[in-house]
């Protein structure tokens, strides 16, 4: 084997989209994973597919990849479950109510779809949702989706000629001068490698500060109808995003076959992957505080998966700081499902030197990083 | 001397021996088809012993109770075909 | 029962033969001992609804010892999690409740092993052991016609209760081989005086009930329900029509909990040692998880168990060589219903293999594993959680299908939420 141009490390839904991307665009490619396609935290995510608007950078990564998303969603198969069923974002009071409003203008203002939902407005668009909410901001165009088959689909969407899978392939080490050595010794050569291990990119690329945010997620059986949109707490912005101690959030999510996905956590320092009760309590409790209805319905399972988190909350995307063969994919942390296909694309347009359509410097690994507090 | 408790299937009473299970008061009011799978097809009992949930019926308006683990009781109405 | 939190000494989940014999021996030792079961009834499978009545001798010598040692009893009430260290979460009628243990002793049975073939998921297509359980709450099967296909000494059991609840059984067909039959026919002495009786009489009761054996059904036929089913066997293939299929291949172990407890599994049982204590120190095991071996391997596993965990090593040592003969025992049975290769393999591309997300053969057989098969299809993934298509895809494919996560049932949310200090009811 003469090499590949690309080999890409990890096949959860950045991977994927970056091998993708490479390969449609005429490179050959080789993807690794030691377990199945999207096995990693992609599929313990929701499948969320959402605009954010922590700072400038995210916003510009999450409302290019949601683009994106709605691009592809007539070409995506049934198993993905592709929904736009859009956000809402009830608030609780006046406070919720300003942040809302200053939410929606700042979507409004950059050309995206936003509503606001007055106490009845909210109570028509959720019944469910517990009386005497203030209101709450509508994001039509935000939608949902079923990661691991995405993922699935997206290495399939590529030229068969130009990709290849190989799961079941553990990478011990990423080759300085291109390519891969495999766990049993075996050398892949190609001309650059992509390292899309999520949290275990720092395993492959030693000092990258990528770190495990665990979240705990639970699933219901299917009660169709019971809510129509995505329902995050406006509070997630202030209390979910904080860097330093475990939190909860309300967050659940209509499946289109009516099942829910009732989320979430955040944690930094569980390293194991078993559900823990008193996070799991504490995320149904809050929970049940937006949705009482919620108490009666029955629960299928519960998971928990990591968040590869940076500590700006902005992913890695291109060629790292030391070598211009190793590039990174990584970093994603909540929102990898929402900005794989950015991710893909701009990685591909820095590869091909073609235009980028967003620019890539505040995902550039060589940017300088706040100090990251979390670590002690 | 058993009691008797009264039930509704479907809309239609029955009366069943106390300590009864859903599942039975149904195969005795004559249904086959608990549910539906979500693929459309009809199902019915498969394990008996609430493992398998193909006996899933709607009971006082609540989805998916398994009436083979669920004993009738006065006033309970129960739906299937879910 | 109305307290949310109790604590116990010994507490034994699962109120079979197992659950019965381990709590009656941990509390006639003065534990404080809790046996808690699933159901509205005590006796697991098969001493099941035969409380009240009586029933077999057995059911109600163990039931009245279990009432005379003084243990206390919870049904309807399902251990779905632990929330931390020797703690359940369970669920009942009344609410949640979180009971303490020092002594864990898990005697949570086992559940039938189906094999998918096409027609399976037709109303009408029920377990053998499922439908002896269903016959034994009632179940009308007066002038139905039904045939019995699976494997395993089940089937003439099942097949004199159908009969004594007025079925006309027309046919038992057992996909082992009659030599094999034969060599454990002829072990059974030896190892089970008893059981060799037991098998005579329900020969007797089937009198005029051919029981074929190399002999399975093939596939089952019918619109909304079951009309039939095709047969085969070494010389022919041929169509029965049915009311009922009665189907099984033997039992699996039901090895969730044990796992989610982190206790050690391998070749599909949960690991013990001599006392039953499991890989998890004070976490013991008895009965049908640690490997499938009848009524009397669970009784005296459940009274070993319940023995050891109450300190009382030399009582459980008594047992030893009983136990010994019960293993032997289930050892020939294994042996001898071994299933032919045929029947692992019996469903046709549409087939479905999980019955909770309708997701047919062809769809699973791209993946080379559980984990990726799962992911891609859901299989597995509906309210069963795995417990129906894991074992079929087991033996189809080969793959592992073992899960660890919490909840072992599907449970309310307001059962896995911090149970409410407030009283139930109040809000809403
Ligand atoms: C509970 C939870 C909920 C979430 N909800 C959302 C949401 O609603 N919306 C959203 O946008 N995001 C969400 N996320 C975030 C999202 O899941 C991640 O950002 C995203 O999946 C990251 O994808 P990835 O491909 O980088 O990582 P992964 O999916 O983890 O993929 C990395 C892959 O690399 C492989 N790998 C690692 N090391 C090696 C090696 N040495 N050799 C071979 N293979 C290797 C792994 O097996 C794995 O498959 C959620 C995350 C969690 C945990
Ligand atoms: C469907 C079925 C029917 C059977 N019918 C017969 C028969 O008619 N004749 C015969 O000889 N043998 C029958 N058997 C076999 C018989 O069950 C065994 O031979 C033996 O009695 C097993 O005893 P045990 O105590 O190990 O388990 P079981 O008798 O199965 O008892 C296990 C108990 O644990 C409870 N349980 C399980 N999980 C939980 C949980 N998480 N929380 C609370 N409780 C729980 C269950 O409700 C059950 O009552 C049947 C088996 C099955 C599966
Ligand atoms: S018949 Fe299987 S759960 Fe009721």
């Amino acid at each position: 084997m003469s090499g590949w141009d690309v080999a890409v490390v990890g096949a959860g839904i950045v991977g994927a989209a970056c091998a993708s991307e490479c390969a449609r665009a005429g490179l050959s490619v080789i993807v690794f994973d030691r377990g199945p396609v999207g096995g990693g935290a992609t599929a313990a995510a929701m499948g969320h597919v959402v605009v954010m608007d922590d700072s400038e950078a995210q916003f510009a990564l999450t409302s290019f990849s949601r683009r994106l998303w709605r691009d592809l969603a007539p070409e995506l198969p049934a198993d993905v479950h592709f929904e736009a069923c859009g956000t809402l974002w009830p608030a609780a009071d006046e406070e919720e109510m300003a942040e809302a409003r200053r939410k929606a203008e700042f979507l409004r203002g950059r050309g995206l779809r936003a509503e606001i939902l007055d106490e009845d407005g909210i109570r028509e668009a959720e019944p469910n949702l517990r009386p005497g909410l203030r209101g709450g901001l509508l994001v039509p165009d935000d939608s949902v989706l079923y990661p691991p088959s995405a993922a699935l689909f997206l290495l399939g969407r590529a030229p068969r000629n130009k990709i290849v899978l190989r799961t079941g392939a553990d990478v011990r080490a990423l080759d300085p001068d291109g390519g891969v050595v495999l766990g049993d010794g075996s050398r892949i050569s190609a001309g650059l490698t992509v390292n899309a291990a999520g949290c275990w990119s720092p395993d492959l690329t030693a000092g990258l500060p990528v770190r495990k945010r665990k979240g705990h997620l639970v699933v219901t059986h299917r009660y169709p109808g019971h809510i129509r949109h995505q329902i995050v707490e406006l509070g997630y912005l202030k209390s979910a995003h904080s860097v330093s101690s475990d939190s909860v959030a309300f967050n659940v999510q209509p499946r289109s076959n009516g099942q829910m996905l009732i989320g979430s956590s955040r944690q930094y320092g569980a390293e194991r992957p078993d559900v823990e009760f008193g996070i799991l309590r504490r995320m149904l409790e809050r929970a049940a505080l937006y949705l009482p209805s919620l108490e009666r319905l029955t629960a299928l399972r519960s998971w928990a998966g990591f968040r590869p988190a940076t500590p700006d909350k902005l992913p890695f995307i291109g060629p790292s700081a030391d070598n211009q063969k190793i590039w990174l994919a990584t970093g994603h942390e909540g929102l990898g499902i929402t900005t794989s296909l950015a991710t893909g694309r701009l990685l591909a347009d820095m590869i091909l030197n073609r235009p980028e359509e967003i620019p890539s410097a505040p995902y550039s690994p060589a940017r300088s990083l706040p100090e990251d507090k979390a670590h002690d | 001397m058993t009691e008797i408790v009264s039930l509704t299937i479907n809309g239609r009473p029955i009366r069943v021996p106390s300590g009864t299970v859903v599942a039975v008061a149904l195969a005795l009011a004559g249904e086959s088809r608990f549910r539906r799978s979500v693929g459309g097809h009809p199902r019915g009992p498969l394990c008996g012993m609430g493992v398998c949930f193909e006996c899933s019926v709607t009971i006082d308006g609540r989805p998916h109770c398994r009436s083979c683990q669920t004993l009738c009781a006065d006033g309970m109405e129960v739906r299937t075909d879910e | 029962m109305s307290d949310t939190r109790s604590r116990f000494e010994v507490v034994v989940v699962g109120a079979g033969p197992a659950g019965l014999a381990a709590a009656a021996a941990a509390a006639e030792c003065g534990r404080r001992t809790l046996v808690l079961d699933a159901t509205p009834w005590l006796g697991g499978q098969i001493w099941r609804g035969r409380e009240a009545k009586g029933g077999p001798g057995s059911a109600k010598r163990w039931l009245a010892r279990l009432q005379a040692a003084g243990a206390a009893v919870a049904r309807q009430t399902t251990v779905v999690a632990s929330p931390g260290p020797g703690v359940l979460l369970a669920e009942s009628p009344e609410g949640p409740r979180e009971i303490e243990w020092e002594k864990l002793i898990l005697t949570i049975g086992a559940r039938e092993l189906f094999l998918p073939f096409p027609g399976w998921t037709l109303p009408g297509v029920v377990g053998i052991g499922g439908l002896q359980v269903l016959v034994k709450g009632g179940w009308p099967l007066a002038g139905k016609r039904i045939v019995i296909a699976g494997s395993g000494p089940l089937l003439f059991a099942a097949a004199a209760e159908y009969r004594a609840a007025g079925a006309d059984v027309v046919l038992i067909a057992e996909q082992a081989d009659l030599a094999r039959l034969v060599r454990f026919g002829l072990s059974l002495p030896r190892l089970a005086p008893g059981k060799i009786l037991q098998a005579a009489q329900y020969q007797a009761a089937l009198l005029g009930v051919p029981y074929r054996t190399g002999c399975w059904a093939v596939s089952a036929q019918g619109a909304d329900r079951l009309e039939g089913v095709t047969l085969r066997s070494a010389r022919r293939t041929w169509t029965e029509r049915c009311d009922v299929l009665a189907t099984g291949f033997g039992f699996l172990p039901n090895l969730e909990l044990p796992r989610l407890l982190g206790c050690r599994t391998e070749n599909g049982a949960a690991v013990v040692d001599d006392r039953q204590e499991s890989s998890q120190a004070g976490i013991f095991i008895a009965g049908e998880p640690t490997g499938i071996g009848g009524e009397g391997r669970a009784l005296v596993e459940g009274l070993i168990a319940g023995f050891a965990a109450a300190g009382r090593p030399e009582r459980a040592g008594r047992l030893w060589r009983k136990r010994r003969r019960a293993l032997a025992f289930s050892r020939a049975m294994d042996r001898a219903f071994a299933l032919r290769d045929e029947v692992r393999d019996l469903a046709s591309p549409e087939t479905p293999i999980c019955r909770c997300e309708d997701v047919p053969r062809r769809d699973l057989e791209k993946y080379g594993g559980w984990r990726a098969a799962k992911l891609h299809t859901r299989c597995g993934m509906g309210p069963c959680q795995g417990r129906i298509c894991g074992g079929a895809v087991e033996k189809l494919f080969g793959w592992d299908a073992a899960s660890n996560r919490p909840p072992v049932f599907p449970v309310s949310i307001g059962t896995l939420r911090e149970p409410d200090p407030r009283p139930s009811g109040a809000s809403d």
